[in-house]
């Protein structure tokens, strides 16, 4: 033992180096069947796994945005359309200097804190060659001084894209709607795939509603890819489909008559075509310039529009629930006529109030001295509230709700836009469920009487008045309103119209019923003391409407309303529906005056202006169409 | 009886390969291993000129350093074992002062400071230490009885410990690891009792929680992501995922040559270094795969068969050291790239692309050309 400590052995070193060696050898072998067992396992036992994900790899998808369908009114006149904008945009692995370029570019343009802010966010989320805009919506002007300049300018260029444009600017806004960023809010309820290279979607109105019609579907092309996901080739193109065009009820002349007429006024108009529900005009105002919404609105704007004291973004014509007023009488008269409580010629005395019997309130008329005696024409003519106080005792609130209910009060009206409110249209069903208070949930006679004439905790929509009166001109005859008239697909041309939806007549026993309540309403403008006599004066049409004038607060018993002494916004709001022409109506419409006094100062010119838009309107159309054959035959 | 053997004689005089034989002879080569390098490198090429997307400039250069790696070869063939053991001390003396050279005023490359600029070259100093390793521990152990006892082995580690903890803090883990390979490797084929063995792997398991909290940052999550690549799968999983794709969407007969969508389209990292045997396996499948290891396994087989043959201490501790180092090579970066080792930056030895290290692997199998055409054939 010592002697192999000390000498070395080289035999027995050999032998010992030989075993080792050929270990090592087997330990080489394991090792390498190692690998090769692992090669086995990717390339043949996991091979198809594999395969598929370097499919995935090779070849990326990248959806292509189908072109948004137009909007047109029924004139065809573009309300929403489609126009090339221009973004400045850089791609920053191509520029030598980001800085010294960024410098030069402040030079020849604008370039806010918002918009470096947006450039350097991007710039940190995105890829080296991806082109990130810098400045959005160049005007022609910039795009022309970049354009002589752009050899100066490496990596930096101008990028053209479809933008939703309205030409209206405001008008029509709260029923075309309008286009915003896609947000996640909305993925939740739109199909992920279709929306895959789509920015902006309907938002509200018309734009939110046919979303699906307007948006077309989208394309893809295939692209092969570097791992960098650097577009290297197009494989594959399969087009989008455009998105369809919408045909609107809505006379963009019309509109804009009605919106003059409130401007400047916070109110609504809705007219309403009668003979088939298609709205002609849906007015509210303030309106609002939708178009920087599709632009990409600042938080800074949209506060601004979103802290308007004048609520611009509010749809008034859909969401504003007021007490109809006055409006309502020839209804009431109407349900009297029907339950036998009403005869025609029956005069009822109005003293200026009306008492329930054994109590001492008085119910007032807005004329304190009174009407003196009243049959029902001259009760609608002159809006007689003590009149419709005791018709309104007799009929009792279950009928008035069921009658009212047949106008459709107290329900959506089913209009093709979304975010309407179904108003109220009150009963003791009603008070029991909506008040917790056990005292509350009593209905007591006098709120029948204020129902009467519109008040108390009765509330209509604009949108709900102007289908009633239209339910009114066309003596029972209901559409439901809506706004799109047809649809038209765009590779084929075709035009599917949208046939208008009847809903269930308001059945009176006598058609004779009707005359007397329209001949009232006719009155009303063209009578000697009817309340909106001075809008009938020079029409060449006869028109029948109504005034009405909604209570915002309770005056006290012995207290006279005055309208210069009350605060705007507690003033009365001013409503006014009519139709016309009577004999053979056409348009029926409702204005609505916020805080705007009596109906027939502020609602009833509104009217008037609307109508005479309406048969210009209708003239020009008649003139159209006479002209056309022979155009047609010229071709 | 005379015709048979005139026709033997005539026969084996016109043989093309009995003439190879001795020109091989003559220029100290053994014929087989030159011949499985050059397989190797044959292989090597055509698979780097897909990886490296049919770039015939690179192709050309690592032409150039494989042909200067191969005169590298051809020279130390010449040099008989006993001058290499005489050398070895001096070189790894050198090698150690180049990497303390380099940790001080080192280049920067690639983010690591591993480059020593000598004006007309640049070359890293922990290659030569690949050599100079093994070189230094035959020298060692070879006036010393084996096995080695424990002082020796103390030695032995130092010499193994410090250059690797040098290019360690560089830092290039992958290099340490073969530096530090090197040195076990000897220990190992030194003759060293199996509880010995036990012993330094039960010590270095229990030195790796140091060892991690040593590491860097990249490291860490190299190893981190070795044991989960979906962790980062944009980050430093990536290289791992993408490389099992490409492998194993390969299949058996592969896409074909230039054909591989995860090469050529840039999705497999570094295609023409470090990750090469990925493309291999998704051009050419299983079946490309298996012939490089079957090719690797014959060079390795032969350097273990020519240190077996040795005659001396050095001399087989040598060539054993470096067949099986070169292995290791192998191994790290084939189970790295079919996701069975972590990422580490090693490169496919004569196949990836790259600079000095295929002249070093090269010098070394010199070496051992060199350790086999010495050989005294008396002794025989």
């Amino acid at each position: 033992m010592p002697l192999r400590l000390s000498i070395k052995d080289h035999w027995q070193e050999q032998r010992l180096f030989g075993r080792r060696a050929i270990s090592a050898a087997v330990l080489v072998l394991i090792a390498l069947s190692l690998v090769a067992g692992r090669l086995v396992l990717l390339q043949v036992v996991n091979h198809e796994h594999y395969q598929d994900l370097s499919h995935g790899n090779r070849v990326r998808i990248e959806p292509l945005p189908p072109t948004r369908g137009l909007i047109f009114d029924r004139n065809g006149r573009l309300l929403a359309e489609n126009l090339p904008t221009f973004d400045l945009e850089i791609t920053p692995e191509a520029v030598p200097n980001l800085t010294a370029t960024l410098t030069q570019l402040g030079l020849l343009m604008e370039i806010t804190p918002d918009d470096r802010a947006r450039f350097d966010k991007a710039l940190r989320t995105h890829r080296r060659f991806d082109s990130l805009p810098i400045k959005l919506h160049l005007s022609e002007e910039e795009v022309a001084r970049f354009a002589v300049l752009r050899q100066q300018f490496p990596g930096v260029d101008i990028h053209a894209r479809l933008a939703r444009h309205y030409p209206g600017l405001g008008s029509a806004v709260h029923a075309i709607g309008y286009v915003g960023q896609l947000s996640e809010d909305d993925l939740e309820r739109l199909d992920r795939a279709a929306y895959a290279g789509t920015v902006l979607t309907g938002k509200i109105g018309i734009e939110l509603a046919y979303e699906q019609l307007l948006h077309g579907g989208p394309g893809y092309r295939q692209v092969l890819v570097d791992a960098q996901g650097r577009a290297l080739d197009v494989l594959e193109k399969t087009p989008p489909v455009p998105g369809h065009d919408l045909l609107l009820t809505l006379d963009s002349d019309v509109q804009r008559a009605a919106e003059k007429a409130l401007d400047g006024l916070r109110g609504s108009v809705v007219a309403i075509d009668p003979r088939d529900g298609g709205v002609i005009a849906l007015v509210s105002t303030p309106t609002f310039d939708p178009n920087p919404f599709s632009q990409g609105l600042s938080p800074r704007e949209f506060a601004a529009l979103n802290t308007d004291p004048k609520k611009p973004m509010i749809n008034r014509a859909l969401r504003g629930a007021y007490p109809p007023g006055s409006t309502v009488k020839p209804i009431m008269a109407l349900a009297g006529l029907e339950y036998n409580i009403v005869l025609p010629e029956q005069t009822r005395y109005c003293r200026g109030y009306f008492t329930l019997p054994g109590s001492s309130h008085r119910y007032r008329d807005f004329k304190r001295e009174g009407h003196g005696a009243m049959n029902m024409h001259q009760a609608i003519e002159q809006s007689c509230d003590v009149y419709f106080y005791q018709v309104a005792l007799e009929l009792g609130i279950e009928r008035m709700h069921d009658f009212m209910a047949s106008f459709g009060f107290g329900e959506q009206t089913g209009i093709d836009i979304p975010g309407e409110r179904s108003g109220l249209n009150p009963s003791p069903a009603w008070k029991q469920k909506a008040f917790r208070n056990a005292a509350d949930r009593v209905w007591f006679p006098g709120e029948t009487l204020i129902t009467g004439i519109g008040q108390g905790f009765l509330l209509a929509t604009p949108l709900q008045l102007a289908d009633a009166a239209a339910t009114l001109a066309s003596r029972g005859k209901r559409f439901r309103p809506h706004l799109v008239a047809a649809v038209r697909d765009p590779v084929t041309g075709e035009l599917r119209a949208h046939e208008p939806e009847r809903l269930p007549d308001v059945q009176v026993s006598d058609p004779a019923m009707w005359d007397g309540v329209l001949a009232g309403m006719e009155a009303v403008v063209s009578g000697d003391r009817g309340t909106a006599r001075k809008i009938g004066l020079d029409a060449p049409y006869r028109i029948a409407g109504k005034t009405g004038t909604a209570q915002v607060f309770t005056i006290g018993q012995d207290e006279k309303y005055k309208a210069e002494e009350t605060p705007e916004e507690l003033r009365d709001h001013a409503w006014f529906i009519a139709f016309a022409p009577a004999e053979a109506p056409q348009l029926a419409v409702a204005v609505l005056v916020e805080n705007g006094g009596f109906g027939s100062r502020s609602a009833a010119p509104v009217a008037r202006q609307v109508f005479d838009a309406y048969f210009e309107s209708e003239r020009m159309r008649l003139a159209k169409k006479a002209g056309e054959p022979s155009s047609g035959s010229a071709r | 009886m005379t015709v048979l053997f005139e026709e033997g004689r005539e026969f084996h005089e016109r043989r093309p390969l009995g003439m190879l034989a001795r020109v091989l002879e003559r220029l100290h080569l053994d014929g087989p291993l030159l011949a499985g390098l050059l397989a190797l490198c044959a292989f090597g090429m055509f698979i780097l000129y897909s990886a490296s997307g049919q770039d015939e400039a690179l192709v050309l250069r690592q032409t150039v350093r494989l042909c200067a790696g191969f005169v590298a070869l051809l020279l130390i063939a010449q040099l008989p074992p006993s001058l290499l053991r005489a050398w070895s001390p001096w070189i790894f003396l050198v090698g150690v002062v180049l990497l303390a050279l380099v940790l001080e005023l080192g280049h920067i490359g690639k983010g690591a400071q591993r480059w020593l600029d000598l004006g007309v070259v640049r070359f890293q100093p922990s290659e030569i230490m690949k050599l100079a390793v093994p070189m230094m521990a035959a020298w060692y152990l070879h006036s010393r009885p084996l096995p080695p006892r424990f002082t020796h082995l103390v030695v032995l580690g130092t010499i193994a410990v410090v250059p690797a903890a040098m290019v360690a803090v560089q830092p290039d883990l992958g290099t340490a690891l073969l530096i530090g390979s090197a040195g076990i490797i000897t220990i190992f084929i030194a003759g060293i009792q199996l509880r010995w063995i036990v012993g330094i792997a039960v010590l270095a398991g229990s030195l790796a929680p140091v060892l991690w909290f040593e590491m860097h940052g990249y490291q860490r999550d190299r190893v981190l992501t070795f044991l989960d690549p979906q962790r980062d799968p944009l980050g430093a999983g990536y290289h791992i995922i993408q490389s099992t794709i490409a492998i194993g969407s390969g299949g058996v007969f592969g896409k074909g040559w230039l054909n591989g969508s995860q090469a050529q389209l840039d999705f497999l990292p570094e295609p023409d270094t470090d990750f090469i045997f990925a493309v291999l396996g998704e051009e050419l499948g299983l079946m490309g795969a298996l012939t490089l290891l079957v090719i690797y396994a014959f060079i390795v087989m032969r350097g273990l068969y020519i240190a077996s043959q040795a005659q001396d201490t050095y001399s087989r501790l040598l060539a054993g050291c470096l067949s099986l180092t070169f292995f290791v090579y192998v191994f790290v970066n084939t189970g790295m790239v079919t996701g069975l080792l972590p990422v580490v930056g090693v490169p496919l030895p004569l196949v990836s692309y790259g600079g000095t290290s295929m002249v070093t692997i090269l010098a070394g199998f010199g070496m051992l050309m060199s350790v086999h055409t010495h050989r005294k054939l008396l002794a025989a």
